[in-house]
C-alpha cells in the first residue's frame, strides 16, 4: 500500500469512526428544535425546517423541567463537594500517616472493589427506609459520600508528595489538621478536581440507585425523570430529544471544559494492575 | 494530638459512610438472601421466616433465572469482545503517525462516554425505530428489508450489544492509547530493518507489550456488562418476551416491583458470584499463560 493511500485509509476510519460517534448526539441536538410530529417522516430529516424552541417550553413549563434539573445539580454537586473532601482526607491519610493496620485495611478496601454496589441496594433500601431517608435526596447523597475508587484515586496520588516536606512541617510544630490544610490541600489540587469532575459525572448519569431511592416525582433527578417521560411520550421524538439535550449537554459541556484533568484521572485510576 | 490519632479522625468519615451504607447493606443482603423478606415482613418484621437455601435453590429452579442469566452472558460474551476490538482499533488509529487531527478525533471518539446512559439510550430508540429510524433507512439505501430492532427477541440484544460498544469503547481507548504510546519506539524500528511487515509487528511488539493493559481492561469490562440495567430499562423494558432481561433487571423487578427482598438479594448474590467466578477464571487463565 502507497504511503498516500496509508494515509487516507487511517485519516477515513477515524472521520468514519467520528461521525458514528457523533451523530447521534448531533441528531439529538437538531430534531430537539423540530416540530411535533416531524422527525416521523420518510426520508428521516436532519434539519429542522421551522426552528422551535417550542419542546423546551413544553419540557420546562408542563413537565416539571426545570425541578429536575435543580434536583440533579443539587444533589450532584452536594455528593462532589463532600465525597472530595471526605475521600481526599481518607487518601492522605492511607498515602502519608502511619497507624497500625494501615496495609491491612487499604487492601480490605481494595478488595472491596470486587462487589458489585448492586448488592449493598437491597438492605440500603431497608436501612434508609428505617431512617426515614428514603424519597429525600438524602437517600442519594449520603451513600455517596465516600467512594473506594477515590480513596484509592488519591492515594496513589499523594504518594508522590516528598515525606520531607511534611516532617520539615512537625518540626516547625505545625499540627496535622494545619499540615493537612495549608501544605497537603494545595499540593493536591489537580487531583481534587480531577476527582470533583469524576464524582459529578457520575453523580449526574446515576440512574439504577436514584430509581430505587428516589419513589417520588418531586425529587427525580433528569435520568428517572426522563425515563419517566420516555415511557409516557413514547411517540413525541422532539419532546424526547429535548430532554435528552437538557440531561446531556451539562455534563458534555463539563467534560470539554476540563477534558484534561478528566482523562488523567481515567489513565490514574486504571493502573492498578 | 499524636500522629495515630491523627490518621484515625482522617480516616473517620470515609470509614463510616462505607461501613454503614456498604460495608453492612452487604453483610445484610447475604442474611437477606436466607429470609423470606417480602411485603408482609416490609409490614411487619414479625413475618420474617429464615428459609436457609430456599431462595437459591428457587431460583435455580426458575426458567427466568436462567433465561436472564443466558441473556447476561450473551450481552458479555459478545459485547466484551466487540468492545474491546472497537477501543484496540480506535487507538490504533489514533497512535498512527499518519492520522491528522489527533485532539479533535480523541475527543469525538470519546464524548459518548461522558454522555448519560438514559438520555443516549433514548436516542438510540429513534434511531432504531423500525419506521422511522436512521439505521433502517440507511439499510434501505442498501437494499436491505427493514428490521424490527427493539421489537424483534432476536435483534433486541444485538441492539443493545451496539448502543453498549458506541457508549463505552471511547473509555478502553484511552487506556490502549497510554499503553501504546509506551511502547518503546525502537523496538519498531528493528523490526522494520529486519523486515517485519505491519501485521506481524502488530503480532510480535504490540500485542505482546499491551498484554498487561488488556488482561485489565477485559476484567474490568467484563464486570461492567454483567451489570446490565439501564440499556434494557429505558429501550425495551426487558422485553420483547423477556428477550433482554438481564439479571440485574430481574433483580430490581424481583425487589422493587413484587417487593420480594430475600429473593433478590439472593439473586444480587449469586450475580456476584458468578462475576467473582468469572473474572478469577481469566486472570489465573492469564497467569498460566504467562507461566507457558
Amino acid at each position: 500500500m502507497s504511503p498516500r493511500m496509508a494515509k487516507a485509509l487511517v485519516n477515513g476510519l477515524l472521520l468514519g469512526g467520528a461521525v458514528v460517534a457523533l451523530f447521534p448526539l448531533v441528531w439529538m441536538l437538531s430534531v430537539s428544535f423540530m416540530q411535533p410530529g416531524e422527525a416521523s417522516s420518510l426520508p428521516p430529516p436532519l434539519l429542522p425546517r421551522h426552528f422551535t424552541f417550542d419542546n423546551y417550553r413544553e419540557l420546562f413549563v408542563h413537565a416539571g423541567m426545570g425541578r429536575y434539573f435543580a434536583n440533579s445539580l443539587l444533589v450532584s454537586a452536594a455528593i462532589t463537594v463532600f465525597s472530595v473532601l471526605i475521600n481526599v482526607m481518607a487518601g492522605y491519610a492511607f498515602a502519608k500517616l502511619r497507624f497500625t493496620g494501615r496495609q491491612r485495611l487499604f487492601q480490605a478496601l481494595v478488595g472491596g472493589l470486587v462487589i458489585p454496589a448492586q448488592v449493598a441496594m437491597l438492605p440500603l433500601f431497608l436501612l434508609l427506609k428505617y431512617i426515614g431517608l428514603i424519597n429525600t435526596y438524602g437517600a442519594v447523597i449520603v451513600p455517596a459520600l465516600a467512594t473506594i475508587f477515590g480513596i484509592f484515586l488519591v492515594r496513589q496520588y499523594t504518594s508522590g508528595i516528598p515525606d520531607d516536606l511534611l516532617e520539615a512541617a512537625r518540626i516547625d510544630g505545625a499540627g496535622e489538621a494545619r499540615i493537612f490544610i495549608q501544605i497537603v490541600m494545595p499540593l493536591l489540587k489537580p487531583i481534587m478536581v480531577t476527582l470533583a469532575i469524576f464524582t459529578f459525572l457520575a453523580a449526574w448519569n446515576d440512574f439504577m440507585w436514584p430509581l430505587i431511592a428516589l419513589t417520588g416525582q418531586e425529587h427525580y433527578t433528569l435520568p428517572i425523570a426522563l425515563a419517566s417521560l420516555s415511557r409516557e411520550h413514547v411517540q413525541d421524538s422532539e419532546l424526547m430529544m429535548a430532554g435528552s439535550v437538557v440531561t446531556v449537554v451539562p455534563v458534555l459541556a463539563l467534560f470539554l471544559a476540563m477534558q484534561r484533568y478528566y482523562l488523567e484521572g481515567l489513565l490514574l485510576g486504571s493502573v492498578k494492575g | 494530638m499524636s500522629r495515630q490519632n491523627a490518621a484515625w479522625w482522617f480516616l473517620a468519615p470515609a470509614l463510616i459512610v462505607l461501613g454503614l451504607f456498604f460495608l453492612l447493606p452487604v453483610i445484610a443482603a447475604l442474611l437477606l438472601s436466607l429470609t423470606d423478606y417480602d411485603l408482609y415482613a416490609l409490614a411487619d418484621v414479625r413475618n420474617l421466616r429464615f428459609v436457609a437455601l430456599a431462595n437459591y435453590w428457587d431460583l435455580l429452579h426458575r426458567p427466568l433465572f436462567w433465561s436472564a442469566l443466558g441473556h447476561t452472558f450473551y450481552f458479555v460474551i459478545v459485547g466484551v469482545p466487540l468492545s474491546i476490538a472497537t477501543s484496540l482499533g480506535a487507538a490504533l488509529l489514533l497512535n498512527s503517525p499518519l492520522a491528522r487531527f489527533k485532539p479533535f478525533f480523541r475527543t469525538a471518539l470519546f464524548a459518548p462516554v461522558v454522555t448519560t446512559v438514559v438520555a443516549v439510550a433514548v436516542i438510540w430508540r429513534y434511531l432504531f425505530n423500525t419506521k422511522y429510524g436512521w439505521a433502517n433507512y440507511g439499510l434501505s439505501g442498501l437494499g436491505i428489508d427493514p428490521i424490527d430492532w427493539l421489537g424483534d427477541p432476536h435483534w433486541a440484544m444485538p441492539t443493545i450489544i451496539l448502543f453498549a460498544v458506541w457508549k463505552n469503547f471511547g473509555y478502553n481507548m484511552i487506556i490502549f492509547l497510554a499503553g501504546l504510546q509506551a511502547i518503546p519506539a525502537d523496538l519498531y524500528e528493528a523490526a522494520r530493518i529486519d523486515g517485519a511487515s505491519v501485521p506481524s509487528q502488530f503480532r510480535h511488539i504490540t500485542l505482546p507489550m499491551l498484554a498487561p493493559t488488556l488482561l485489565m481492561v477485559s476484567i474490568l469490562t467484563v464486570s461492567g456488562y454483567f451489570q446490565l440495567f439501564a440499556e434494557p430499562y429505558v429501550m425495551t423494558e426487558g422485553g420483547p418476551l423477556q428477550s433482554t432481561t438481564s439479571v440485574l433487571y430481574l433483580m430490581y423487578e424481583e425487589g422493587f416491583k413484587w417487593w420480594n427482598l430475600g429473593s433478590a438479594s439472593a439473586v444480587a448474590f449469586l450475580l456476584f458470584v458468578i462475576m467473582f467466578v468469572v473474572t478469577a477464571g481469566m486472570l489465573r487463565l492469564s497467569r498460566r499463560k504467562v507461566a507457558a
